[in-house]
């Protein structure tokens, strides 16, 4: 089961699991979603919490949504692109307003990076 | 319009206001989450809803009309207190149900027992607390109604079962319905409701979407719940 963060949108969080799963290949281009139903009993949220996903992420056109038929994920390499970007872009943001204030320059952080890339497995 | 509409609703006790100027609509597709500190006027203003007790003034309106004989069939209650009678098993209470309630639905009510690993043929009386609740909780939700108000349904379960009442609850909720769940847990409940209502001393003290919650004081609704009271 999933533990969300109560104190942030519960869509936004479901939102960012299926753009996960996209990006790590779990879901391809082409696969069909779970119904709103199926979704909303497996991660244990409100069924119109679901739906607002499907409607957003349809917005971002990361997936169709096709009546009676169900929610599919776009076959779009740019897209996935923009995805992996964007998932990457909030927490880049995160980390690096974090060591600006311990003071590292962007030298500091080339070189620290490259040393403990490897090590990170 | 609203399934469920209630405006200036107050409820006296003798000289004791137990709810007071209430104002509430719900509407098909909304699974409600009703808070509040015990004695705050949740089972009160349930058992309003479905016609047990009557207003002192105000209004409630059920599927656009006032509330009568007819209401009960339209609204599937679940009290916090047992009623089942003891002698009888679960399949004796399933054919009360059948009968007294048209359109009551035997497949789902039987899935539920399974699914809540118990059997047809168990007495009411060997049933612990806990498996208590689930046979009146599948009572309560194989019924087909309009409005389904389940009061507690979670009191003095354990969490493992918890979740199995949460997960038969979302299997079974029908978006052509309005569900009110009162609990005074609310991190338990918090993830399935569209809506949260804050209800203290009889009074209504907030009534908002629980995303919007999120999204506006960054706090969960069990955060605010405590800051509130």
């Amino acid at each position: 089961m999933v533990d969300f963060d109560e104190r942030i949108p519960i869509y936004l969080q479901i939102m960012d699991l299926i753009k996960k799963k996209i990006i790590k290949g779990d879901l391809k281009g082409g696969d069909k979603l779970p119904s709103v139903r199926e979704l909303a009993v497996e991660l244990k949220v409100n069924p119109n919490t679901v739906q607002r996903v499907y409607q957003e992420l349809e917005r971002e056109g990361i997936i169709v949504i096709v009546r009676g038929t169900g929610a599919f994920v776009v076959s779009d390499e740019k897209k996935l692109k923009e995805i992996k970007e964007s998932l990457a872009g909030e927490r880049i943001k995160n980390f690096i307003k974090e060591m600006k204030e311990i003071n590292l320059s962007k030298e500091d952080l080339d070189l620290l990076l490259s040393k403990y890339w490897e090590e990170v497995n | 319009m609203g399934v469920l509409e209630i405006k200036g609703l107050y409820k006296y006790y003798g000289k004791k206001c137990a709810l007071k100027n209430v104002n509430l609509t719900g509407d098909f597709g909304e699974i409600v989450g009703l808070f509040g500190p015990n004695g705050s006027g949740k089972t009160t203003l349930l058992k309003l809803i479905v016609g047990f007790l009557r207003p002192s003034s105000g209004s409630i309106r059920v599927d656009g009309k006032d509330i009568d004989h007819n209401t009960r069939a339209i609204v599937s209650f679940l009290p916090d207190n047992n009623l089942l009678p003891s002698w009888m098993t679960i399949k004796d209470a399933f054919n009360f149900y059948k009968d007294f309630f048209p359109g009551f639905e035997e497949k789902r009510f039987k899935d539920l027992i399974d699914y809540f690993n118990l059997s047809m043929n168990r007495k009411v009386k060997e049933l612990s607390k806990g498996e208590q609740e689930k046979v009146c909780l599948s009572l309560t939700i194989s019924r087909k109604a309009k409005i389904y108000l389940l009061d507690e349904p979670l009191g003095g379960i354990d969490p493992a079962s918890r979740e199995r009442i949460l997960t038969g609850i979302l299997k079974n909720y029908r978006e052509d319905s309005l569900m009110i769940i009162s609990t005074h847990l609310i991190s338990d409940v918090e993830s399935i409701a569209d809506r949260v209502i804050f209800i203290s001393q009889g009074e209504i003290l907030l009534n908002e979407k629980t995303e919007k919650i999120r999204e506006e004081k960054k706090m969960s609704v069990d955060e605010l719940f405590r800051k509130t009271f």
